[in-house]
C-alpha cells in the first residue's frame, strides 16, 4: 500500500512538472494582460525543437536551449500580433497552435523520416534522473527513507527547476518592482503608461518569459520524460495548464497545487486503466476530490486547510472502504475517458462559479491603445 | 470582430484584404515547403491539379468544402454576436450521435428523403445542445466562452470515445464504429451534376448535403442581415454597451447565437456520416471544426465569403492529399499549417496590412475613402 502511494506520488510529480512550467508560463503572460491560448503550441514546438536539436547535437542542454529559442520565437509572434498590432489574442493563440501542430509533423517527417518521430535519445542527449545527495544512504529508514530516495530523488533536473520556479515566480511577482509593474499592466495599463513605463516593453518581456518557460516544458516532455518527440505529444497539456491557471486564480502557489491535482488524475488514470477496481481503490480518491472541491467552494478556505481536510477525508474513506470490503461491494470499472476528461470538467465547474470564482486580470485580452 | 479603422471600398474590404492575407500565408507555407526540400511552385501546381484537375478531384474538393461551409457558418454566426466559438469541433462530434441515432433507427424503414430531414433536425438539435452549456455559462455566470468551448471539445472527445468503444459499437465487432447504414440512410451522390458537363466523378462522395450547405449559407445571410434577431446579434457583437442601452437582452442573444452556431456545426456531421462513410467512426470530424475558424475569418463572416473560403480549404484538403502522393514529405498536415497561417494573417494580424492599403487608397482617391480632399488642392 505504502509503496503504491509512493509510486503514485512519484508519477504525479513527473507528469505535473510540464504542466507546472506551462502553467507558470501562462501566469506571466496573463498577469501582464495577454491571454495565451497558445501554450499548447509553444510547448509542442519546444518539444520538437528540443528533441531534434538534442538528437543532432547529442547534448540535452543544446536541446533545451533550442527548445527555448523556438518557443520564444513563437511567443514573439504572439506578442507581435497582440501587442504591436493589437490583434485578437485568442485568435493569435489558436493560429500558433495550428501552425505548430502542422509544422512539427511535416518537418519531423522530412528531416528524420521516422513517421514524424525524432530519433530516440540516449545518454548525454537526454536529461537523466538526478540522485539527490544521501539518497542511497537513507533508503533503509522507514517511511522517510523511501519518501526521500524514491519520491524526491531521482527526477530530472527540469522537475526540480519546475518546482523551484514556484517560489521564484511568487517572489518576482510580489516582491520585485518588475512584478508589481507586470501585475499593474494586466490590471490597468493606462496607469502604468501614465507613470512613464512602457506598456509595450513590459508586455513583451512577459511573453518572452512565457516563451522560455513553455520551451522548458516542451523540452522536458521530449528530452527528459520521453526519449524523443512523437507527433502531437503535448496532447492537450497546454490546455490543461490553462485550466490549472484558471483553477489557481492566476496565483503561483495555488497553480502548483492545481497542477499536482491534474497530474495526479493523469497518473491515477494510467494505473487504473482498463481493469475493474475494488472499493478500496476508488472510494478514497473520490472522497478526497469531492471534499477538496466542496471545501474550496463553499467554505472559502485557504489552500492548507483544504489540503489537510481533504487528506483527512481520504483517510477516513480508506478506513471505511477497508471495513466495507469484506461485505463484497462489486468492483467498478472506471472509464478511463472520464478521468482524462476530469481536468476539463473541473475547470468548467470552476468557471461556472460553483467552486469559488475565477476573476482574470482586468485588462486581460484587451489590446492597449495609447491615444483614444 | 469590429473594424476600428476607416472604411475601405467594399471590394477591397471583402476581396483585396483577404487576398493579401492569403498571399502572405501562401508565401510562409512556401517557405515550409522549401525547408522540407521541395519546390514550392511545383507543389502549388500539383495542388491545383489535384484539387481541380478532373471531375473526381473537383467533386472531392466540393465534398470537403461542404463540411467547411457548415463549420465556417457556425463560427461566423457566433462572430457576428461577438462570440468566439472554438467548440465547433466538439459540437459536430457530439452531433454525430443524433445523426447516428436517426440513421440506425430509420434506415430500414424510411427512404433517404425522409431520413435526411429527421437527421438534419437531430444533428442540429444535438449540436445546439452541446453549445448550450457554454452559452448558458457565458450568459448567466460570466464564464469565458473560449475557455469553456475548448474544454467542451476535450469532454466531447472523451464522451465519444467512451460511447463508441463501450456503448454504440455492435457486439462482436472490434472497430469502434456503428454498424453500416442501410440504403435508407445513405445520401444520394451528386455525380450527375458533373456528368451533365461530361465529367466523370467515379467514387467521389459529394452528396446532397452540399446543397443543404448552400441553402444554410443563404439562411444565415437572411438571418444576419434581414431579421430582427440578426440585427440584435450584430449590434451586440459590434458594441455590447449600445445593445444593452437599446434594450437588447444580452443573455438571450448570446444563448440564441450559440444555439444557432452549435446547430450549424452539428449539421456538419451529416456530410461524412450519411454522405460518405455510411457509419459513424471514431474522430470523423478530424479537425473540420477548427478549419471553420479559418474559413470564417477569411470569408470575413459573410456567407458568400465563407463559401469561397470553404472551397479554397476544400481544394487545399483534396489537393494536399494528391500532393502527398507526389511529394511524400509534404503530407496532408500542410493544410493544418495553412489553416494556422490563415488564422494568423486574416485574424490576429488583420490590421497589419490594412493601414498600408488604406494609405495607398487614400493617396490614389481620397474620396473613395470618405476623406475630404486635402486643402489647397485644385486651388
Amino acid at each position: 500500500m505504502f509503496d503504491t502511494i509512493i509510486q503514485l506520488c512519484d508519477a504525479t510529480l513527473r507528469v505535473s512538472a510540464p504542466l507546472l512550467l506551462a502553467c507558470l508560463a501562462g501566469l506571466y503572460s496573463e498577469r501582464a494582460g495577454i491571454f495565451d491560448i497558445g501554450l499548447e503550441g509553444k510547448m509542442l514546438a519546444g518539444a520538437f525543437a528540443g528533441a531534434s536539436a538534442a538528437a543532432v547535437s547529442g547534448s540535452a542542454w543544446v536541446g533545451l536551449l533550442v527548445a527555448i529559442l523556438a518557443a520564444v520565437a513563437l511567443a514573439l509572434v504572439h506578442g507581435f500580433a497582440s501587442i504591436t498590432h493589437r490583434g485578437n489574442q485568442i485568435v493569435s493563440g489558436v493560429a500558433i497552435n495550428f501552425i505548430v501542430a502542422g509544422t512539427t509533423i511535416i518537418l519531423g517527417q522530412a528531416w528524420f523520416q521516422q513517421g514524424g518521430r525524432t530519433p530516440s535519445l540516449a545518454g548525454a542527449a537526454r536529461f537523466e534522473g538526478i540522485t539527490l545527495p544521501g539518497a542511497e544512504a537513507v533508503r533503509g529508514v522507514p517511511i522517510l527513507g523511501p519518501i526521500y530516495s524514491e519520491l524526491l530523488s531521482g527526477h530530472s533536473i527540469l522537475v526540480y527547476v519546475a518546482f523551484l520556479m514556484v517560489p521564484l515566480t511568487w517572489w518576482v511577482l510580489f516582491r520585485t518592482r518588475f512584478g508589481l509593474r507586470l501585475r499593474a499592466v494586466g490590471e490597468n495599463p493606462a496607469a502604468v503608461d501614465t507613470a512613464g513605463i512602457s506598456v509595450t516593453w513590459l508586455r513583451y518581456r512577459a511573453v518572452i518569459i512565457t516563451g522560455v518557460l513553455t520551451g522548458m516544458a516542451g523540452a522536458y516532455l521530449s528530452v527528459a520524460q520521453n526519449a524523443g518527440f512523437v507527433k502531437d505529444m503535448t496532447a492537450g497539456k497546454g490546455y490543461i495548464a490553462l485550466a490549472a491557471l484558471i483553477f489557481a486564480k492566476w496565483k503561483p502557489v495555488p497553480a502548483m497545487f492545481a497542477c499536482l491535482l491534474f497530474g495526479f488524475l493523469d497518473a491515477a488514470s494510467i494505473r487504473i486503466q482498463g481493469s475493474p477496481v475494488g472499493i478500496v481503490t476508488w472510494l478514497p480518491p473520490l472522497v478526497l476530490l469531492v471534499t477538496a472541491l466542496v471545501l474550496l467552494g463553499y467554505a472559502k478556505l485557504k489552500m492548507l486547510p483544504v489540503i489537510l481536510g481533504s487528506l483527512a477525508a481520504g483517510v477516513v474513506a480508506y478506513l471505511l472502504a477497508v471495513v466495507l470490503q469484506p461485505y463484497g461491494p462489486p468492483p467498478v470499472r472506471v472509464p478511463v475517458q472520464l478521468i482524462n476528461a476530469l481536468p476539463f470538467i473541473l475547470t468548467v465547474i470552476l468557471l461556472a462559479g460553483f467552486i469559488g470564482k475565477a476573476i482574470p486580470p482586468r485588462a486581460g485580452g484587451v489590446p492597449y491603445v495609447k491615444e483614444r | 470582430m469590429s473594424t476600428p479603422f476607416a472604411k475601405l471600398p467594399r471590394w477591397a474590404d471583402y476581396g483585396l484584404i483577404p487576398l493579401i492575407n492569403l498571399l502572405v500565408a501562401f508565401i510562409v507555407a512556401g517557405i515550409v515547403v522549401l525547408l522540407v526540400g521541395e519546390n514550392p511552385l511545383k507543389a502549388a501546381a500539383v495542388l491545383v491539379e489535384g484539387a481541380f484537375g478532373s471531375g473526381q478531384n473537383l467533386a472531392y474538393t466540393l465534398y470537403y468544402a461542404t463540411t467547411f461551409i457548415f463549420t465556417g457558418l457556425a463560427v461566423a454566426v457566433a462572430f457576428h454576436a461577438g462570440l468566439f466559438n472554438i467548440g465547433g469541433e466538439g459540437q459536430a462530434y457530439i452531433a454525430g450521435i443524433g445523426v447516428a441515432a436517426v440513421c440506425l433507427t430509420f434506415d430500414g424503414i424510411l427512404p433517404w428523403w425522409l431520413t435526411f430531414p429527421l437527421a438534419i433536425v437531430a444533428s442540429a438539435v444535438v449540436g445546439a445542445a452541446w453549445a448550450f452549456i457554454p452559452a448558458y455559462l457565458q450568459a448567466r455566470r460570466g464564464s469565458h466562452i473560449v475557455i469553456t468551448t475548448i474544454m467542451f471539445n476535450y469532454i466531447a472527445a472523451s464522451v465519444m470515445v467512451y460511447l463508441l468503444v463501450n456503448v454504440i459499437k455492435p457486439a462482436g465487432s472490434m472497430a469502434p464504429q456503428t454498424r453500416d447504414f442501410l440504403e435508407g440512410a445513405q445520401l444520394p451522390k451528386l455525380g450527375w451534376l458533373f456528368e451533365v458537363f461530361g465529367l466523370s466523378v467515379r467514387s467521389a462522395p459529394l452528396n446532397v448535403s452540399f446543397l443543404l450547405a448552400l441553402f444554410m449559407a443563404w439562411v444565415v445571410w437572411l438571418l444576419i442581415w434581414r431579421t430582427k434577431l440578426g440585427f440584435e446579434m450584430r449590434t451586440f457583437g459590434f458594441s455590447p454597451k449600445a445593445a444593452r442601452y437599446a434594450g437588447i437582452g444580452e443573455a438571450r442573444v448570446t444563448i440564441v447565437a450559440m444555439l444557432i452556431s452549435g446547430g450549424l456545426a452539428g449539421m456538419m456531421a451529416l456530410n461524412p456520416i450519411m454522405g460518405d462513410q455510411h457509419r459513424m467512426q471514431l474522430d470523423f470530424v478530424s479537425g473540420a471544426g477548427f478549419v471553420g475558424i479559418a474559413v470564417a475569418l477569411m470569408g470575413r463572416s459573410h456567407p458568400a465569403g465563407i463559401i469561397a473560403a470553404a472551397v479554397l480549404f476544400g481544394a487545399l484538403y483534396q489537393g494536399g492529399a494528391e500532393l502527398a502522393f507526389e511529394m511524400p514529405n509534404v503530407s496532408r498536415d500542410m493544410i493544418v499549417i495553412m489553416m494556422g497561417l490563415v488564422i494568423l494573417f486574416a485574424g490576429a494580424l488583420e490590421h497589419m496590412f490594412r493601414p498600408t492599403v488604406q494609405t495607398i487608397f487614400a493617396s490614389l482617391s481620397p474620396r473613395s475613402m470618405g476623406v475630404p480632399a486635402p486643402k489647397g488642392e485644385g486651388a
